[in-house]
């Protein structure tokens, strides 16, 4: 274990991947209990196809897929408000197209097929330097913003008919909301995969919601879980071998059914 | 006056659901908007809080007078992980302008509005784990924390008991009597003629605005079934 941690690599995946887990432990609590989880998912698509235009251009991934992202992020949100618009159905339309059009993308551009891996399930080969201190800065810049506003992200998760009646600006803290969950899934997805950097998002917080009673208290132990289970998950895929990305989804997926059984009993 | 219409028109998805409405709320009235379904009680009480925009007339809301609002549940509520303090507390968010942490005031202020309901022993519950009265107790909590001058509610007894509903009833009942006007969104025709003061009648083709002595005379109410259960 004490090996593990020699490699300069893995060092980067774990210090990037910390950071980010947190931040999307932060943000799923938020957008779980909304109902909003699918557009996190469907952000992790249209941050696949981002990538493989970003790449197919030679520029810096980060760069490209950011600012795609983040519109998509703005749109899912008006769809799924807009009532005359099936919210779900039009998420299950942008996650497969931008799919699409990203393996049409990377099968043209020469020499990236073998990439198509990584881009889909992650790597932890991928974190660079650059990719680590932006991870950093980044989510630092998330967390304060949860944490300043972390009053009004509540009122408007539990209530935003209330929230809107009392004169805050709830159409700005949901495009608040919506733009970290952008950057989040962005900086997560080249380690953790566009299909499963979701999971990331929607396990801890629904881990914490079976066991906690207070917002705060499911903000939190969904932090530790979130953080606990990247760890662990990358402890056990360099012991075993096995893909980082998943190993850290399975494990977040029997914390969840180990919280399920605590609720119950 | 606290709040006045003139002549007001709100459309929702394309349809005129208010049309040409005039009526107007003084301090410590108690009016009851009745209606049958889709005759727009609630787009009327999105008006007035300008979460919708009317396409026609004027909403007058006396500037000084603070709103607090009682909407209806939503099925994300359901299962919220939140304790009633968090609840509560986040009625006050309207009284600052930026702050990370809640404040003293804000603090004994929920407390306050927690011990004129009779809850603050809920105070650390789990709001998804109360009774329907209970959660209807928090909500109006919450909502008297953001004002105490006017309170706007939107079916405040959908789905409770009999038991609750009588027991809210009578709460609203006591915060009018301390001067805090009501205007309450009800399906519930006997209530709003045992304690309304006004009376707002909406429906589809006709409308009608008037003390509760007037409403009893008019044709909309005896239609309505009104009379008969007096």
């Amino acid at each position: 274990m004490i090996e593990m941690l020699s490699y300069p690599f893995m060092q980067r995946a774990l210090i990037g991947g910390l950071f980010v887990s947190l931040c999307a432990a932060l943000l799923g609590v938020s957008l779980v209990l909304k109902r909003y989880s699918m557009i996190g998912d469907g952000l992790s698509h249209v941050g696949f196809g981002a990538l493989a235009i970003a790449t197919a251009l030679n520029t810096t991934p980060i760069f490209v897929a950011l600012p795609i992202v983040i519109i998509f992020a703005f749109l899912l949100l008006r769809m799924s408000e807009n009532s005359s618009i099936k919210g779900d159905a039009a998420i299950a339309i942008v996650s497969s197209g931008s799919l699409a059009v990203g393996v049409i993308i990377v099968s043209l551009t020469k020499g990236m097929n073998t990439d198509l891996n990584n881009y889909l399930f992650g790597s932890v080969l991928a974190m660079d330097l650059s990719d680590v201190i932006l991870a950093c800065v980044l989510s630092v810049i998330v967390i304060l913003l949860f944490l300043l506003y972390y009053h009004k992200i509540f009122s408007v998760t539990f209530d935003e008919t209330f929230t809107r009646a009392i004169k805050l600006k709830a159409g700005l803290y949901n495009g608040m909301i919506a733009t970290l969950t952008a950057v989040t899934i962005v900086l997560g997805m080249k380690m953790m995969g566009a299909l499963l950097i979701s999971s990331l998002i929607i396990f801890p917080a629904l881990s914490a919601m079976r066991i906690c009673k207070t917002f705060r208290a499911v903000l939190l132990i969904s932090a530790v879980i979130s953080c606990v289970c990247f760890v662990l998950g990358m402890v056990l895929s360099y012991l075993y071998d096995l893909p980082a990305g998943a190993t850290v989804v399975c494990v977040n997926m029997i914390i969840f059914f180990i919280c399920s059984i605590f609720k119950k009993s | 006056m606290q709040i006045s219409c003139e002549n007001l028109s709100i459309s929702y998805e394309g349809k005129t659901v208010i049309d040409n409405l005039s009526f107007c709320v003084n301090k410590g009235d108690y009016l009851c908007i009745v209606g049958e379904n889709g005759s727009g009680k609630s787009t009327l009480i999105k008006g007035l809080l300008s979460l919708k925009k009317a396409s026609s007339g004027k909403i007058f809301v006396d500037s000084k007078a603070k709103i607090g609002y009682l909407p209806q549940k939503t099925p994300t509520q359901k299962d919220f992980p939140a304790s009633v303090w968090e609840v509560v507390l986040s009625g006050t968010l309207n009284t600052k302008k930026f702050m990370p942490f809640y404040s003293r005031a804000q603090k004994k202020k929920a407390k306050d509005c927690l011990e004129k309901l009779n809850i603050l022993d809920l105070k650390k519950a789990c709001y998804r784990n109360l009774s329907g009265g209970q959660q209807q107790r928090v909500f109006l909590a919450r909502a008297l924390c953001a004002a105490e001058d006017l309170l706007l509610l939107d079916e405040p007894v959908n789905g409770l008991d009999p038991v609750a509903a009588q027991e809210f009833y009578e709460l609203i009942k006591n915060i009018n009597k301390s001067g805090t006007t009501i205007i309450m969104v009800t399906h519930d025709i006997s209530h709003a003629l045992k304690y309304g003061t006004h009376i707002l009648h909406l429906s589809e083709n006709d409308m009608f605005f008037g003390t509760k002595e007037e409403y009893l005379n008019s044709d909309l109410c005896k239609n309505f079934g009104g009379g008969k259960k007096l």
